[in-house]
């Protein structure tokens, strides 16, 4: 992708990329109660870096993020896979997932779900192939 | 998982290590680590035999596929064990052999007893299983492992053809068998061949017994090489001759034996039964001995004897099972046939094995195996020659071996079906003794030639690729322990009566038998002059003669066309497929996407109208439904404009904006429908789709210049009509006819209960469905990896050159 | 409502199945975009529209509009996104490699290397 010069949308996303990713972890960690999940979230998130690379370059954006997605895909489907054959070893179906209800202190009563495990799976899997679909092409000159 | 379990599929688990002694141990023939297993396996079956002896069975269960009756249930009883003895006693002596046969530099051992081990494993599958779906499986992987090593020297053609020609054959019978294991299903209920044989006198009348007899009789006579099946033996031989010594005449082709003997209590009463096990089993038996003589190759030989020799043992087991009506055990006479059909199949399996290994050593000492080449062999290779002298001899009927014993037997079975009085046999009865004492001086004849014209007769050293000497020790000691038990079997032949014969009949015949009882299995040399003395005085008289003036009459076989074999119409029913199927592929596979799309459309047009009307499901109900408002007018108006905007626009980048706004249009019908998950992530996908619409478009250099041909097509349109009319059509009729209540109460009830959470849709993505999800995720990661290399692969091959 | 979703849908469907049958890859893909929007909408048009409340407990609502459907669809539009993303690329690839777009054109053609 072109280089651009655009001091406003460079200030800018410098600002609001801190929001938007925060908010597509907020997002993703909602999901189980209100709208959102690990689809959302991941492609909020993937949303965030196009935003990025849109504003500076291919290769200023993997100089602030060191990343190879193409891991980051693998990660999320150990993550899904693990959680759901990790309930072999407890001699119940694959994919049983199971809760429990925690008190803390100042949060209250939370409930922690092994299924959070799985959308982190799921959400690492988008982030993971939008990013690598988007950077492909955009590196093929 | 039991013993015995373990010691069926043995050969497969070991196989998995024989690369890696191929690799490690190179200097050491990878042959000598799969010896020990066979002789392991044999010395385990030897030592059920008190146990089988003593008229009990070792049945062993595996839960495999319970909700469908697929089991895998391990028994050894008197029939299983005696096969189990031979693939496991005479898989150990050829593994031995093949150690001196197969060079370990040359070949590639590791394929090799990879694919031996399969068989062996397979093949225990086959006979131990009393589970008829657990035998398919097994018993398909027999023509697979077969197949395999056919085609071991894959770079001869021959190989290849044999090879894909047992292959075609045997796997046609084998799913003929599958269906008729199918049949038996719907009749009895069960898979398991102990249930099946129980309830064998209540299926006799249903309408489906001669269908499913005739498809299991299919698979049977294919891998048992019977007319006019038999052609894939001889094209066969091109496999290494341990192989052909071990599957093509002593384990293999006789699982065709071994599933006739095993279904004779179920189908054994029929009189098609009959005719067809006996009358196919004759034919082929005198079929293979008359055209044995016409061949030249050694292996040639021997795989026509091996055909007739099958057939011999099928048209016992088929005299035999009329024994089932005769119900008085002690004067029933006809049972013998089946001691013969046991005795022989024994007898077949030691001669032919040493004639199979005295073949192999002929052709790896003097480099050729046709007989025209060969001659005078005696001086040089004095053991080979009385190991193939004793073999034919035994093969030919001649005393004292057991050839003979069981020859005799054969003759006494045969002559016996002119007493019986069932099937119209009073008057075709005769034609069975007749048929078979002619087979018998046609296989005195080529046992003659077989040793004859090979070891005696002028010596022709100019013809032999090498200097004929004698093998090497290893590659003797397996034929000799086989001769020896030839002659041993001879001299004592009751040895077997006992411990193998009887149980195995026992498994054969089981309504014969009250409890308790066991049949009196007695073979003796010496019965006195009784007309089968005298067919044997017959057969070697002719025999002599005919051998003598064997130039005389060996020209009538030219006068057979050579266009009407069997192996000819084989290869022209092959050719005609072949040219059929790609003459009928290429008038529909034009390879336009346009045609396929049509052809697939028209069928759902076509499939869905026909569908709506037959089950008279188009239903308007205009009642309840919920209302519409000003937005969702707006909203239906936008998605309609913008979709057929799109048909009529050139531009690209129009038309991908445009979709765009529609899928924007969906996010915003989503929020309206009350699916808040749906609408988010609809409006983030849209806005990613369209950048990277844009971006993959941003780089195409040609953009502006491109010209679009916009032709409107009636075709094309009429088609597209028709969707969206059927389409309108069942989603109306969704609308209309509600056939029961919605599963969605489940979710709402439980999303808090089991899943505690509140968001429904979520918590079915990753929780109620959550394979769905695990396979999505698996998807979109194959995708990006798809793009990835398409992409990348090419920038590298760019850098390489 | 629902019968006005059929015929929304139906027209969605025409649409898609026409640019479907030309010759331009490009518009296949359109095409086949059209046809992802159509069939999720009619799987959702099936399941009831409007039946009360979106379907999070959070709202105790009495009646929930069918969380099924809106499962299966989220499930689709993440699918349909990247078989789009793929055909796309196959479709720009095959511009690069060959030069055109038209699927007639390509028909039977060998790589150039």
């Amino acid at each position: 992708m072109k280089k651009t010069n655009n001091i406003i949308l460079e200030s800018a996303i410098t600002l609001l990329l801190f929001f938007i990713v925060l908010f597509s972890v907020y997002i993703f960690t909602a999901g189980h109660y209100y709208p959102g999940g690990g689809f959302i979230g991941g492609l909020m998130t993937a949303g965030a870096i196009v935003l990025l690379l849109i504003t500076y370059d291919i290769k200023t954006v993997q100089q602030i993020l060191p990343v190879n997605y193409r891991i980051i895909t693998a990660i999320g489907l150990l993550f899904a896979i693990g959680t759901s054959a990790g309930a072999l070893f407890f001699d119940v179906p694959f994919l049983t997932h199971v809760f429990t209800h925690v008190d803390l202190p100042v949060l209250g009563d939370i409930s922690l779900h092994t299924a959070t495990l799985f959308d982190l799976g799921v959400y690492f899997v988008v982030v993971g192939v939008t990013m690598t679909i988007i950077l492909t092409i955009g590196e093929d000159e | 998982m039991s013993y015995l379990h373990l010691a069926i599929i043995s050969p497969l688990l070991f196989s998995v290590f024989i690369p890696i002694f191929y690799k490690k141990f190179i200097r050491i023939h990878t042959g000598w680590f799969v010896l020990p297993l066979p002789i392991l396996l044999f010395i385990y079956f030897l030592s059920t035999i008190p146990k089988i002896t003593n008229r009990q069975t070792v049945t062993e269960t595996f839960n495999w596929i319970p909700s469908l009756g697929v089991n895998f249930t391990a028994k050894v009883d008197g029939l299983g064990l005696l096969f189990a003895l031979l693939i496991t006693g005479i898989g150990a002596l050829v593994v031995f052999y093949s150690i001196y046969y197969l060079a370990k530099e040359k070949e590639r051992l590791n394929t090799f007893y990879v694919y031996l081990l399969l068989f062996m494993g397979a093949m225990l599958g086959v006979v131990l299983s009393d589970n008829l779906i657990v035998m398919y499986a097994f018993w398909e992987l027999t023509s697979f492992s077969s197949f395999l090593l056919i085609g071991y020297w894959h770079e001869r053609e021959k190989s290849r053809y044999g090879a894909q020609k047992s292959m075609l054959i045997t796997v046609f019978g084998g799913l003929a068998m599958l269906g008729g294991i199918i049949l038996l299903y719907i009749m009895t209920g069960t898979f398991s061949i102990t249930e099946i044989v129980a309830q064998s006198g209540d299926i006799f009348h249903h309408s489906l017994f001669l269908p499913a007899l005739i498809c299991v009789l299919l698979g049977a006579f294919t891998k048992s090489a019977q007319f006019p099946f038999y052609i894939w033996l001889p094209d066969a031989m091109e496999a290494p001759t341990p192989v052909s010594a071990y599957l093509h005449s002593a384990t293999m082709v006789k699982a065709g034996i071994y599933l006739v003997a095993r279904l004779t209590p179920v189908f054994g009463a029929s009189s098609v039964w009959f005719w067809l096990v006996a009358g196919v089993g004759i034919i082929t038996l005198i079929w293979g001995s008359v055209f044995a003589i016409r061949q030249t190759d050694l292996k040639g030989i021997l795989a026509f004897s091996t055909v007739s020799q099958l057939g011999l043992i099928m048209s016992l087991l088929g005299v035999g099972s009329a024994a089932l009506h005769y119900e008085a055990l002690s004067e029933n006479i006809f049972t013998v046939a089946i001691t013969a059909a046991i005795f022989h199949l024994i007898n077949h399996a030691t001669f032919k094995g040493s004639l199979f290994m005295a073949a192999g050593i002929v052709d790896h000492e003097t480099g050729t195996r046709d007989i025209r080449k060969l001659g005078g062999l005696m001086p040089f290779m004095p053991i080979t020659f009385t190991i193939s002298i004793i073999g034919a001899f035994s093969m030919a009927g001649l005393p004292p071996f057991n050839g003979f014993l069981s020859k005799e037997m054969f003759f006494t079975a045969m002559v016996r079906v002119t007493q019986m009085d069932i099937f119209n046999l009073e008057t075709l009865g005769i034609l069975f003794p007749v048929i078979a004492w002619v087979a018998s001086v046609f296989t005195f004849i080529y046992s003659m030639i077989l040793v004859f014209k090979t070891f005696t007769g002028k010596y022709q050293p100019e013809k032999l690729d090498k200097k004929p000497h004698e093998a090497p020790l290893g590659m003797l000691i397996p034929p000799v322990i086989l001769i020896s038990l030839v002659v041993i079997f001879g001299f004592f032949p009751n040895l077997l009566s006992e411990s193998l014969i009887s149980p195995a009949m026992a498994a054969i015949l089981p309504s014969l038998l009250n409890a308790g009882g066991e049949f009196v299995v007695h073979i003796s040399f010496w019965h006195g002059f009784t007309i089968e003395l005298f067919m044997t005085l017959g057969v070697i008289l002719l025999g002599i003669t005919l051998y003598k003036t064997l130039p005389k009459w060996k020209r009538m076989y030219d006068l057979v066309p050579e266009k009407l074999s069997l192996f000819r119409f084989y290869d022209r029913l092959l050719e005609w497929s072949q040219s059929g199927s790609y003459k009928v592929t290429n008038k529909y596979m034009t390879g336009s996407i346009h045609s396929y799309l049509v052809y697939i459309l028209a069928f759902f047009i076509f499939s869905l109208t026909v569908t709506l009307f037959w089950k008279d499901a188009f239903k308007l109900d205009t009642g309840n439904v919920s209302s519409i408002g000003i937005y969702e007018w707006v909203l239906a108006i936008f998605v309609v404009v913008g979709s057929i905007s799109i048909l009529f626009i050139k531009s690209r980048m129009t038309s991908i904006i445009l979709l765009g706004a529609v899928g924007y249009t969906v996010s915003l019908f989503y929020v309206l429908f009350r699916a808040p998950d749906l609408a988010l992530t609809q409006l983030v996908i849209e806005t990613i789709s369209v950048a990277l619409f844009l971006v993959c478009f941003y780089h195409l250099p040609k953009l502006q210049r491109y010209e679009t041909r916009m032709r409107f097509k009636l075709t094309n349109a009429l088609i597209s009509v028709g969707v969206g009319a059927v389409v309108t059509a069942i989603a109306l009729s969704a609308h209309g006819n509600k056939l029961f209540e919605a599963i969605s109460k489940y979710y709402v009830e439980n999303t808090y209960e089991k899943a505690a959470g509140q968001n429904m849709v979520n918590v079915i993505l990753v929780d109620f469905r959550g394979f769905d999800t695990l396979f999505e995720i698996t998807v979109l990661a194959i995708a990006s990896l798809g793009i990835y290399g398409m992409i990348k692969l090419r920038l590298n091959r760019r850098k390489e050159s | 409502m629902e019968i006005l979703m059929a015929f929304v849908i139906g027209i969605l469907f025409m649409s898609a199945t026409y640019l479907m049958l030309s010759k331009s890859l490009l518009r296949i893909i359109i095409g086949t975009g059209l046809l992802s929007h159509g069939a999720h909408l009619l799987i959702l048009t099936m399941g009831g529209l409007k039946r009360g409340s979106a379907p999070l407990l959070g709202e105790h609502a009495e009646h929930y509009t069918d969380p099924l459907p809106q499962a299966l669809i989220l499930t689709a539009i993440v699918i349909s996104f990247g078989v789009t993303a793929f055909f796309l690329v196959l479709a720009y690839r095959s511009y690069q490699e060959l030069g055109t777009d038209n699927v007639e054109d390509m028909k039977g053609t060998e790589p150039n290397d």
